[in-house]
């Protein structure tokens, strides 16, 4: 008998090991959530991951940041391929095409009626959703980190030029170049060969097209055109300046990017997302005084809405029936009016809703310091009802032309080669890259 | 006597192999054939209905100025990045093998890069090669343009070749150092007291008994030099295949195509064309230049 209360106690603790803890396990939904973003911001969307765990029981969000834009739909593809797909991925504007034709997805409005949740689609900004949307204005993916471009200066350095303007013209932002010039300063401004402030921005807010058929919203079959609108002028005008020591070039492989130029105070203006505006604020010095504006346009430019930048949420296909349930409620919760706020916070990423956006400037947000500016990216953003050349750019294979382009960009400043003749054979082989995307989904349409 | 190995059945041998040969077949020869279908079909990037279109593939590479940019950028660069490490680890090496004191613990510094991985080694070189705040800086302000890699695509290659040398000098600092020492010291010796200083006593003695061993490196280094991984990880870390193309050699094309592009098909028609290119070499190399190579 001795031997038998030992036993009990061994048997009991045994059944709960084996029965107890996997039921209280077995009641939660686990389910993945692959991201892009690094650093700051990628312990942001960490925390946003955790504050949805504790705010229910049910599902448990796996969130894994793939480091990049890129490598996250790179990631992607090869795990869908290998049906090991997450249930959810934040896919970057560039990949909106790739996955809209892909197949490989469950169209946001479809998963939320699906599970219950009634949202208001017409409450996005339109110049956001129309992204994202069908060309009847269906959501495919859920707007979640959205931003534009926005013009940055340095207050102080423009004082001490003598400059009593704000640059919202680019001849403003030359005369402004030059007396900082005279005053002493060495990089007026700087700039890279990103083409989404240079190319992409400057096109939507000029009111150029990028390419024909409403920059391929009307048909895989479009055809870039930017070699012949006014960016070629645009272009122009910055190797003018560039030429004349006004603009520098300030890149990763020259040592320093234009977001440490500007924080540095080696640079007095650049152009950049409003997503930089909290580490800008974070890391410029107290007493230093900047501002942001919306981008400057030429003098006589009727002023359109500029282009959405950021990720959207996509969840795929392919997964098992319990996990929608658990990304929906992700979605829906990251949707409150509670969490877009925070989330608009802590990251300079602007809010996606009219209400969220709404809400914030009710309680005096951008009022208070370190977020003042921020509400001009959403002016920028819906400055005018989108045009066919602001709805967004839906070009496959966009990340290579962006690349095509910035290898253009390169020639045209590092080693002076013809504008209009570089710019002329980057469309071509731009070109080149939507005939194969057209053709390798031949007889799928836009939809 | 028995003169076969000590193997007496063929299952038990075979069982060893075994998990090399699912390795080889998992990771080399089922991509491989991936490559082959994907090189002459459209593949859509998440899968699906591929298309069969023939040599369409081959011929949009072949139409492409860029594409024979990237042959010659490639070319120039294996073969510079091959002679260096060579030249490098031939110095390092007739200098260990002297056995001067305290020598020793430069066997291990001299190995210890290629244990760095090649992003990495490009990344620190980036910085310390930067034109604006390196140690290059200084030189540039007094001669002004005189290096500049995000300008000009031949100072970009140098760069590129420099970490390629900096990482496989070590390498092949091994491969020669090991052949050193299997020179009989009495030759050495022998040479010393007939009055050859250690120049000559190099040159004259000591390579032409290298020979074997830098022809292998030769093959090793130039294969590396063209299909390497860590090439593709030196010039995505470095340059990014600029400016202008200038360092766009044909393994970071193919790995840009294959995954930013989303262009499998043509990355999988590259590749094809590399490897071809690779054979191509190896045999001249072995046809033609083994010959000179003496032995013994």
């Amino acid at each position: 008998m001795r031997v038998s209360v030992t036993t009990s106690v061994f048997l009991g603790l045994m059944a709960s090991v084996a029965f107890g803890a996997p039921a209280a396990a077995a009641e939660k939904t686990k389910f993945e959530f692959w991201y892009g973003l690094s650093g700051d911001l990628g312990e942001r969307v960490q925390d946003a991951c955790k504050k949805f765990n504790e705010s229910q029981s049910d599902f448990e969000i796996v969130c894994t940041s793939q480091n990049g834009y890129d490598t996250t739909l790179q990631n992607t593809i090869a795990a869908y391929r290998a049906k090991k797909q997450p249930a959810i991925t934040q896919i970057y504007d560039a990949g909106t095409l790739d996955m809209m034709l892909s197949g490989a997805f469950v169209p946001a409005k479809k998963l939320m009626a699906d599970n219950g949740y009634t949202i208001d689609w017409n409450n996005y900004f339109g110049g956001i959703a129309n992204y994202y949307a069908t060309a009847k204005g269906e959501l495919n993916s859920f707007p979640f980190n959205s931003s534009t471009a926005m013009f940055y200066y340095n207050v102080d350095a423009f004082q001490k030029a003598g400059i009593d303007f704000k640059p919202d013209t680019w001849e403003q932002v030359e005369e402004a170049a030059r007396k900082l010039k005279t005053a002493g300063f060495e990089c007026p401004l700087a700039f890279n060969f990103d083409t989404w402030p240079l190319m992409e921005q400057f096109s939507a807010i000029h009111n150029q097209p990028i390419a024909t058929k409403a920059n391929g919203y009307n048909g895989l079959d479009a055809e870039l055109v930017v070699n012949k609108t006014k960016f070629v002028d645009h272009v122009k005008f910055f190797k003018k300046m560039a030429d004349e020591k006004l603009f520098v070039v300030k890149t990763k492989q020259l040592g320093m990017d234009i977001v440490p130029a500007f924080t540095s105070q080696t640079c007095q203006m650049i152009q950049t997302s409003v997503a930089d505006h909290g580490t800008i604020g974070k890391t410029l010095p107290e007493n230093v005084k900047w501002e942001v504006a919306m981008l400057p346009v030429w003098k006589g430019t009727e002023r359109q809405n500029s282009l959405v930048g950021g990720a959207s949420l996509w969840v795929l296909a392919g997964r098992p029936e319990a996990e929608y349930k658990g990304a929906a409620a992700f979605l829906n919760y990251l949707a409150t009016p509670e969490m877009a706020e925070w989330w608009s916070t802590v990251t300079g990423y602007i809010p996606v809703t009219k209400t969220g956006f709404g809400a914030m400037k009710a309680n005096g947000f951008y009022d208070k310091a370190p977020y003042k500016g921020r509400e001009l990216a959403i002016q920028s953003l819906s400055f005018t009802p989108t045009s066919e050349n602001t709805r967004g750019i839906r070009l496959g294979g966009f990340t290579q032309i962006r690349k095509e382009f910035a290898t253009a960009l390169e020639a045209i400043f590092m080693q002076n080669a013809d504008v209009q003749g570089e710019l002329d054979k980057t469309v071509e082989r731009g070109n080149a890259v939507l005939r194969r995307f057209e053709k390798t989904y031949a007889g799928q349409t836009l939809n | 006597m028995d003169k076969r190995a000590a193997f007496r059945s063929w299952w038990l041998p075979s069982l060893f192999a075994l998990p090399q040969i699912i390795l080889i077949l998992l990771f080399f020869y089922w991509p491989a054939v991936a490559v082959l279908r994907w090189a002459f079909t459209l593949e859509p990037p998440f899968g699906g209905a591929a298309e069969f279109v023939g040599l369409a593939n081959f011929q949009e590479v072949f139409a492409d100025p860029l594409y024979w940019n990237s042959v010659g950028v490639s070319l120039a660069f294996a073969l510079c990045g091959t002679l260096a490490t060579i030249f490098i680890g031939l110095v390092l090496a007739l200098a260990v093998d002297r056995q001067l004191p305290g020598s020793a613990p430069f066997r291990f510094l001299y190995i210890l890069p290629y244990a760095i991985a090649g992003p990495a080694a490009g990344m620190a070189f980036r910085f310390i090669l930067s034109p604006e705040r390196g140690l290059m800086a200084s030189v540039n302000a007094a001669f002004p343009d005189f290096w500049n890699p995000a300008k000009y695509g031949s100072h970009a290659l140098i760069l590129v070749i420099v970490v390629f040398a900096w990482k496989w000098a070590g390498y092949t600092f091994i491969f020669l150092l090991a052949g050193l020492q299997s020179v009989p010291r009495s030759l050495i010796e022998a040479a010393a007291m007939d009055g050859c200083g250690p120049i000559r006593r190099a040159v004259d003695l000591q390579i032409p008994l290298l020979a074997p061993t830098l022809f292998f490196l030769l093959v090793i280094m130039m294969t590396e030099g063209f299909v390497g991984a860590d090439t593709y990880g030196i010039v995505a870390r470095t340059t990014d295949g600029g400016p202008n193309h200038g360092t766009d050699v044909m393994v970071y094309r193919i790995v840009e195509e294959a995954f930013r592009g989303l262009n499998y098909s043509g990355a999988s028609a590259q590749s094809l064309v590399l490897i071809g290119l690779i054979m191509i070499f190896t045999f001249i190399q072995f046809r033609f230049i083994e010959r000179q190579v003496h032995y013994k």
